[in-house]
């Protein structure tokens, strides 16, 4: 801003923005989300495709980890066995906080078309979700549009962790 | 005027049932004099109980007691090297014991043989394992679905489901749905079994409305608190529409003199 046009009347008459610590935070956070290379099934091939150069997660700042301790968004993407489910819980409790999670695709959802013994009826019974993604499976296009909801959930959000209302008590 | 029927159940019943149909039967026939299955029902000699042709394949039944020979003949002196398929069919109900197969093929002449025996229920079978690499995998699978036990496996374990599975899946009397351990078996193995009232039941039917579960659903018109309490009602909320797009043209014409 020129110097002649500052307002020295108004902002507290300094040339500046107030802000908060949690928007600075959530600025970051929203915009640099670091989700965790995990495929489940068929949902998984969308997610690679998102991942890759033509759908382009990059210029959202989202990169698939390949670490569960260095990501911070675990997008479930596939029908969950319940002899694996074991091993998804144990990945989200390594990733560190704060961190959220993206149930991918009907079979994530209720356990889809496999209403069966040997998968679990929804993720939501093992790990706390954040969105839910419908589809069988959802096109690239949906999964971006569930990351950009959840950069707007977590814009929304606290950040302090402990302060938000988490919706699934239960598992945390 | 048409005669009332009773719909309540019409869709789940069948409209059209054809009194006159046969369910069609696989051709078998005899195993022909002088050909190359003649030759195999031959060398197996005593231990072939019944031996037919069915869609060009030889079906051979024997005691359970000789199928590791069997095998063992037809590999060394028929030429059936593979062993493509093993497993076992459930007719306990029928007859309290299970089928098992093996399904052979000889890749010089491209011929397949079936080798069928019957085991009643809590027998052990003999391992072909050292016969046929594929065996191995494949006998596994049959414990793990069926519970049918093998001696001298060299890895006797399950294969599909986890270790500490309570059930074999294929058994005809195995619901699809899960047994109770199985609709537990994630809560409890992650959370342990106090964590069984916390989380709650699995919803098997995903299209289920539940008219007080808050959390999911909300009615129009009536929309109240994320996991509000309606179980005692709920009080109407009238519903807003939006002032700048809709014109009401019930109430006075107002809003239409002005968008004019």
């Amino acid at each position: 801003m020129a110097q002649h046009k500052v307002d020295f009347a108004s902002n507290a008459g300094l040339p500046i923005a107030l802000t908060s610590v949690d928007k600075l935070l959530n600025w970051g956070r929203s915009n640099s989300l670091w989700p965790l290379t995990y495929g489940l099934a068929c949902c998984a091939i969308e997610m690679m495709a998102s991942g890759g150069s033509r759908y382009d997660f990059d210029r959202m700042g989202t990169i698939f980890r390949a670490s569960p301790r260095q990501s911070d968004v675990m997008i479930l993407a596939g029908t969950l066995s319940k002899k694996h489910s074991e091993f998804a819980r144990r990945l989200y409790d390594q990733m560190t906080e704060p961190k959220w999670v993206i149930s991918m695709g009907s079979c994530a959802n209720t356990g889809g078309m496999f209403n069966t013994y040997a998968t679990v009826q929804g993720v939501d019974r093992i790990v706390p979700v954040d969105i839910y993604l419908p589809g069988c499976a959802p096109r690239p296009e949906t999964l971006q549009y569930a990351l950009m909801m959840l950069q707007k959930k977590i814009r929304s959000e606290s950040a302090n962790m402990n302060n938000n209302k988490k919706q699934d008590l239960r598992l945390i | 005027m048409r005669k009332y029927v009773p719909k309540d159940n019409v869709q789940k019943k069948s409209y059209y049932t054809d009194r006159f149909w046969v369910a069609p039967r696989v051709p078998q026939s005899d195993v022909e004099e002088g050909s190359h299955f003649a030759s195999v029902v031959d060398a197996l000699g005593d231990r072939v109980l019944c031996a037919y042709i069915s869609l060009g394949q030889l079906i051979v039944t024997i005691k359970h007691q000789d199928n590791y020979s069997t095998l063992e003949t037809l590999k060394d002196e028929c030429g059936y090297k593979v062993c493509t398929e093993l497993s076992a069919v459930d007719y306990l109900a029928q007859d309290g014991e299970f089928e098992i197969f093996y399904q052979m093929l000889n890749l010089d002449d491209a011929l397949r043989v079936r080798v069928v025996c019957r085991i009643p229920d809590g027998e052990a079978i003999e391992t072909t394992v050292p016969l046929f690499k594929s065996a191995n995998f494949a006998e596994r699978e049959m414990y793990d679905m069926f519970g049918i036990k093998i001696n001298n496996h060299p890895f006797h374990k399950r294969i599909i489901m986890p270790d500490d599975w309570e059930g074999h899946p294929l058994l005809k009397t195995y619901p699809l749905q899960g047994d109770e351990f199985a609709s537990w078996y994630e809560v409890d193995k992650i959370f342990g079994k106090e964590y069984r009232d916390v989380i709650g039941p699995e919803n098997r039917d995903a299209s289920r409305i539940d008219r007080y579960d808050t959390k999911r659903f909300s009615r129009v018109g009536y929309e109240v608190d994320f996991d509000a309490d309606i179980s005692k009602g709920e009080s109407k909320t009238p519903i807003e529409y939006s002032q700048t797009v809709l014109v009401d043209y019930t109430t006075g014409t107002e809003q239409l003199d002005e968008r004019r």
